[in-house]
């Protein structure tokens, strides 16, 4: 796993996972190994796309590092902690989260500064001050009006009332209203229609290469993967089967990664290597 | 007049319960059925402390919150930390105070026959605030005392509802609410929501022990007996307070509740005048919260005929 690329040398890992293998229904026939030996490490403020298969193991990877589930073997670390056996809110301190439902990252009866009050509290203690003030949601207008979207003026709103690309646009923000250690978006784009898509993707770019955050992000789209993934990590039956970083990333296009899904399809599960067939390119 | 002021007392005071079964049922979608038993909980502690003089009417109506508190919570770790059905915790719950409740009272009926409570206090506060033991509105004559205690009552409860309206708009009682209906995201955002669950339901069944605690001093006893269909009588105030209001925003959410309870405690009283015998009063609190669950979903249906049978020319008659 040693092969950094030249931007990400001697920076820190900001995530490191080690020989992580989650299993479903383990001893049944219906026995899957969704993860099976993961072994990745993240420099801070790298912005992974992670690609594969339907049921390759994607989501179950961004689950397993925010702790939605818990592991069968393997260990993980963020920023330097081990957080193998912390509750996913714990760790919640440390990850900003978006999901592929914008149904999921809201609570749609709450208002939209109810659901910023809540956000703003992410990984701190929750007591017994008013969770919208004067000045919190002053601040909230300032941060919302910079979507361009005319929300500044509907704070009180049910934030159930608006549409998808709008309220994962809010959850966007909702999840780096502080800086989080890593943000993990789950094919956050593909609800939505391609205007909105496009959008909330230009928000994103905006948002983690602006503030240089450490993010994976999983799509199924090769554009995107290509327009933003400064590394690119193909999964296939639980296992990284690519890894492209520095030279061999900047190399990739469209073409190549839609040949790498035509090989993982071809490939039986059994051959696929233990450890990825790493492309970094020349030193 | 005096039977009006008596229901309107007594419906004040069940608000407190209704307000209790509102939490569970509206934020985590159970009816709990733990305030059957935290309610005579909440009447035995404070009956208890009070027939023993070692509490006067303060403490012990406290006394009776505490105790809800810790059943609440017990019901919220069944729930949580042993992973039991919500339903079945509640009635494990229930059924074990039955005999707890026993236990405290050491019978099955305690009168308050010659303690200090909440209706004395208010008896010997009436002539003093009404200048005579009678008071006349309009063309009534109340008892000065009996209208004393329905607004120390009436103060009580609007003091625990605005405490609610509070709580629920802080850091803590918003991530509450939002954990019932959004686990998903709100345990992405840091917060322990089977915490906020054993939170929640101490917080409700604490209120539904506080009502216990104040309807004991009001009806000069508590008994074994007396929270039985509890969860229905606040499930039928909860839904009668909806109806009238719609269900936001939250602050009058909570005022529609309280109302519901008012308004459902003299429905009762009225039908009981015309005739009404006291033992269909559970069968008929039950049949409201039914035909309140199920009338909307026939309208629905019915609406959904109506508009096929629109669509269809001929009507909606098969081949
Ligand atoms: N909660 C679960 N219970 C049982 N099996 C699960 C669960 N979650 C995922 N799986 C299984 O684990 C495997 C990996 O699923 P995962 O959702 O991680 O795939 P994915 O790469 O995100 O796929 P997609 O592109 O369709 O989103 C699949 O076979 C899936 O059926
Ligand atoms: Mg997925």
């Amino acid at each position: 796993m040693s092969h950094p690329s030249e931007a990400a040398q001697g920076r820190p890992a900001m995530v490191r996972l080690g020989a992580v293998a989650r299993t479903f229904h383990p001893g049944t026939p219906d026995a899957v190994r969704a993860l099976d030996g993961i072994d990745v490490e993240i420099p801070e403020g790298e912005w992974v796309v992670v690609l594969g298969t339907n049921g390759s193991g994607k989501s179950t990877l961004l689950n397993v590092i925010a702790g939605t589930f818990g592991l069968d073997g393997g260990t993980i670390a963020l920023g330097g902690q081990d957080v193998t056996h912390w509750p996913e809110h714990r760790r919640a301190g440390i990850i900003g989260r978006i999901f592929q439902n914008p149904f999921s990252g809201t609570a749609p009866a709450m208002s939209i500064a109810e659901n910023f009050a809540l956000a703003s509290r992410r990984g701190r203690t929750r007591g017994f001050r008013p969770a919208v003030t004067s000045a919190f949601r002053a601040e909230l207008r300032a941060r919302v009006s910079t979507l361009g979207m005319g929300l500044e003026d509907r704070l009180d709103t049910a934030i159930g009332t608006l549409s998808g690309g709008q309220r994962q646009a809010l959850t966007l923000l909702m999840a780096t209203w502080h800086d989080p250690g890593v943000l993990l978006l789950d094919e956050h784009t593909a609800a939505l229609d391609p205007r909105s898509a496009a959008q909330v993707q230009a928000l994103t770019a905006d948002i983690v290469q602006g503030r240089r955050l450490t993010a994976l992000m999983v799509t199924h789209s090769m554009p995107q993967a290509i327009a933003y993934g400064e590394r690119i990590i193909m999964m296939h039956r639980g296992r990284v089967l690519h890894d492209f970083r520095g030279e061999a990333r900047r190399r990739l296009g469209v073409g190549d990664l839609l040949a790498c899904f035509e090989d993982a399809r071809r490939t039986p599960a059994d051959d696929v290597p233990p450890s990825p067939r790493s492309a970094v390119g020349t030193d | 007049m005096t039977l009006l002021i008596g229901a309107l007392t007594i419906g004040l005071i069940l608000a407190l319960a209704a307000l209790g079964v509102r939490t569970s049922f509206r934020i985590f979608g159970i009816a709990d059925i733990t305030v059957d038993g935290s309610l005579t909980l909440g009447a035995s502690v404070a009956a208890v402390l009070l027939v023993g003089g070692s509490a006067g009417p303060l403490v012990a109506t406290l006394a009776g919150f505490g105790a809800g508190m810790v059943a609440g919570m017990v019901t919220g770790f069944l729930q949580t930390r042993c992973r039991i059905d919500a339903l079945l915790s509640g009635i494990l719950v229930m059924t074990a105070l039955y005999s707890v409740n026993l236990h405290i009272m050491g019978r099955s009926n305690v009168p308050l026959l010659h303690a200090r409570t909440l209706a004395t206090v208010a008896d010997a506060a009436g002539p003093d605030w009404f200048g005579g033991g009678e008071v006349a509105l309009g063309r009534w004559i109340v008892p000065a005392g009996d209208l004393a205690l329905l607004l120390m009552v009436a103060a009580i409860v609007v003091a625990v509802a605005l405490g609610l309206g509070w709580f629920f708009h802080t850091e803590i009682g918003t991530a509450m609410r939002a954990s019932g209906e959004s686990p998903q995201m709100i345990r992405a955002l840091g917060a322990d929501v089977e915490r906020l669950r054993v939170i929640g339901l101490a917080i409700a069944n604490g209120l539904v022990g506080l009502a216990g605690a104040l309807w004991a001093q009001v009806q000069g006893f508590a008994d074994a007996q007396m929270g039985i269909g509890m969860v229905v009588w606040g499930l039928a105030s909860v839904i009668l307070g909806e109806a009238l209001s719609g269900t936001t925003p939250l602050g009058v959410a909570l005022t529609a509740t309280v109302l519901g309870s008012i308004l459902f405690r003299l429905l009762i009283a009225l039908a009981l005048g015309f005739g009404l015998n006291p033992n269909d009063l559970k069968l008929v609190t039950a049949l409201f919260v039914f035909a309140a669950l199920v009338l909307p979903q026939l309208i629905a249906r019915w609406r959904r005929a109506q508009a096929t049978r629109r669509a269809v020319p001929g009507g909606g008659t098969g081949p």
